[in-house]
């Protein structure tokens, strides 16, 4: 009798595991829905954290796109040896000119050196004491800035082994500092996004927690009723999915939104260093990223909260 | 063949405190209504704890449909209480749900289609006597009219066995009488039921076996009993309880 009376069309258990899918997610955006202020609070609060790494690595990459553009007015400094007269080194200059991969280089006399240093140390007049010139002729190579950085270094270096030349001095101890604060930088936001992670994934996890707990007496009842640690677990996971997935929205308006107030504010400070530098906003991979780690952490979040407090509620 | 729960002296303690149960040694046969009595706090809910899984027996064996319930794992209960149905005392419905939703839940949990839960839905709500009441929020319905919800949820996905803890408690005379009725009825087309019970008035004539537990033990009035002895075998214990451990 046992066997006839237990339920015979059993439905197969792909069908039911996808029914079973649609259903958690038309339940638990209907409940997201029901209470659209809480459900935006969460998603707001989810979407800054998340808008705060993502904003500063697209700080970050515009800065180096624009350290980049800098490079470009990059120069090299050839003191030539005193042996090498002024028509020699006006020579010089202008055959290096001619090479490919160099858009200028100047010859500057000994005289003229000086003339320009006067002008820019600030020292002015007081030079004249000294009795004879100390600065070299120089030529000072500008690179054509569309040359990659490894063909510029080529070109330096011979430059350097030219029999006239004593000694060079690029012009880029600066750039050597930048890049080394930019690191510092893309360091800093890479452990403040780990920590912004961890915030997501606490504030998920407490909004699942909530969740459970004003949800208990009908897990109660599921539980009486013989569900399975699965389909109970189901709507949290989705729920916690949702609002990743809410965040990332909002985070990615955010950073855009921030794009747009500050490109004005870019552009001018781009101009003060010569470089065009246009703002560029979330690239397509960062906002993969965004919505991949938001998603992972929402589910994440939920998983490890409905883990920790599901057994915990057990009917007496 | 052997009996649908069987205990084989089943001794039980809660942490902490002393035998609620002591060598209790029980077997309902498949297809049987048996009616479990005891004054407050003799170990009925208890007992039906032990052969739901809620609690593990301290000592002894216990085997529903065949299977040791040694056996069951944690991750195995589950699937182990989608064969039986249970009813409490306190209905246990969610009261955000429609009568419709409440009933349909053991379903959802199975995976059923929609077309085949409102069939089955509505076929279970019309044993109970609730058609019609669909719709209605638990809030809205008589103590009996619940209970009845609580019923019909439990029967929907036809189990082979019901466990009934104080079906009746929270009801008047009259729809405790309904209730019992219910279980009946079910009883005669092939289910296995046992109910813990107060209510001795409702059940004492009944053709069903009457078993009591006290001070940790089951004593069995074995035959349908007339009137009179049936009164005399029970006379500590009230005729009707109103509901002296209401929810
Ligand atoms: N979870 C628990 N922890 C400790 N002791 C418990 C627990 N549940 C029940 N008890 C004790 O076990 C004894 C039996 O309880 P049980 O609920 O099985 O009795 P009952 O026969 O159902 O009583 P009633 O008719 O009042 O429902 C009682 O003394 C109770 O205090
Ligand atoms: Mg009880």
């Amino acid at each position: 009798m046992s066997a006839s009376r237990r339920v015979s069309t059993q439905p197969s258990w792909t069908s039911r595991l996808a029914l079973d899918h649609v259903r958690a997610i038309a339940a638990t955006l209907a409940q997201l829905r029901d209470r659209p202020l809480s459900t935006l609070l969460t998603a707001f609060v989810i979407g800054i954290t998340l808008a705060l790494p993502a904003g500063l690595n697209t700080l970050l990459r515009n800065l180096d796109t624009a350290s980049g553009g800098l490079q470009g007015t990059l120069r090299a400094s050839l003191f030539l040896k005193d042996a090498v007269d002024a028509a020699a080194g006006a020579d010089l200059a202008r055959q290096i000119s001619k090479r490919s991969g160099v858009s200028e280089a100047r010859y500057l006399s000994r005289e003229q050196a000086l003339a320009e240093f006067k002008a820019h140390s600030g020292f002015g007049e007081a030079l004249d004491i000294l009795k004879d010139n100390p600065l070299p002729a120089v030529i000072v190579v500008t690179p054509d800035p569309r040359q990659p950085q490894a063909e510029v270094d080529a070109l330096f270096k011979t430059l350097t082994t030219l029999p006239e030349v004593e000694t060079t001095k690029l012009d880029r101890q600066w750039l050597q500092r930048l890049y080394a604060i930019l690191q510092l930088v893309e360091r800093s936001v890479l452990l403040v996004s780990g920590l912004l992670a961890l915030a997501v994934l606490v504030v998920i996890g407490n909004t699942i927690r909530l969740d459970i707990e004003s949800r208990r007496e009908e897990i109660v009842v599921l539980k009486l009723i013989g569900a399975s640690n699965a389909f109970i677990r189901r709507p949290f996971l989705y729920t916690g999915l949702w609002y990743g997935l809410a965040g990332a929205v909002l985070a990615c308006l955010l950073v855009a939104s921030a794009g747009v107030f500050l490109s004005d504010s870019a552009q001018q400070l781009a101009g003060l260093y010569g470089a065009q530098a246009q703002l560029s906003g979330l690239s397509s991979d960062a906002v993969l990223a965004v919505f991949g780690a938001a998603l992972l952490l929402g589910w994440l979040g939920a998983f490890w909260t409905v883990s920790r407090h599901l057994s915990a509620i057990e009917p007496d | 063949m052997s009996g649908i729960i069987e205990f084989d002296n089943v001794s039980h303690r809660y942490p902490g405190g002393q035998d609620i149960l002591t060598d209790v040694s029980f077997t309902l046969k498949r297809g049987e209504l048996a009616f479990l009595t005891g004054p407050s706090g003799a170990g009925k809910s208890t007992f039906l704890k032990l052969a739901a899984l809620l609690v593990r027996p301290t000592r002894g064996k216990i085997t529903v449909d065949g299977r040791p319930l040694s056996e069951i794992r944690r991750g195995q209960i589950p699937a182990y209480r989608r064969q039986f149905g249970m009813i409490f005392q306190n209905f246990n419905l969610l009261q955000d749900r429609t009568v419709f939703d409440n009933v349909a839940m053991p379903l959802l949990i199975r995976g059923h289609s929609g077309e085949d839960i409102g069939r089955r839905v509505r076929a279970s709500l019309d044993a109970v006597g609730l058609r019609g009441k669909e719709r209605a929020y638990p809030i809205t319905l008589s103590g009996g009219e619940q209970q009845r919800v609580g019923i019909a949820r439990a029967v929907v996905a036809k189990p082979m066995l019901l466990l009934a803890d104080e079906p009746t408690g929270n009801l008047d005379p009259h729809m405790a009488g309904e209730v019992m009725q219910l279980f009946m009825r079910f009883n005669e087309v092939g289910v296995s039921v046992l109910v813990a019970t107060h209510a001795l008035a409702l059940i004492h004539r009944l053709p069903h076996r009457i078993l009591r537990l006290d001070g940790g033990h089951l004593s069995e009035r074995d035959e349908a009993p007339s009137v009179d002895t049936a009164d005399e075998a029970f006379d500590d214990e009230p005729p009707f309880d109103d509901g002296e451990d209401a929810a």
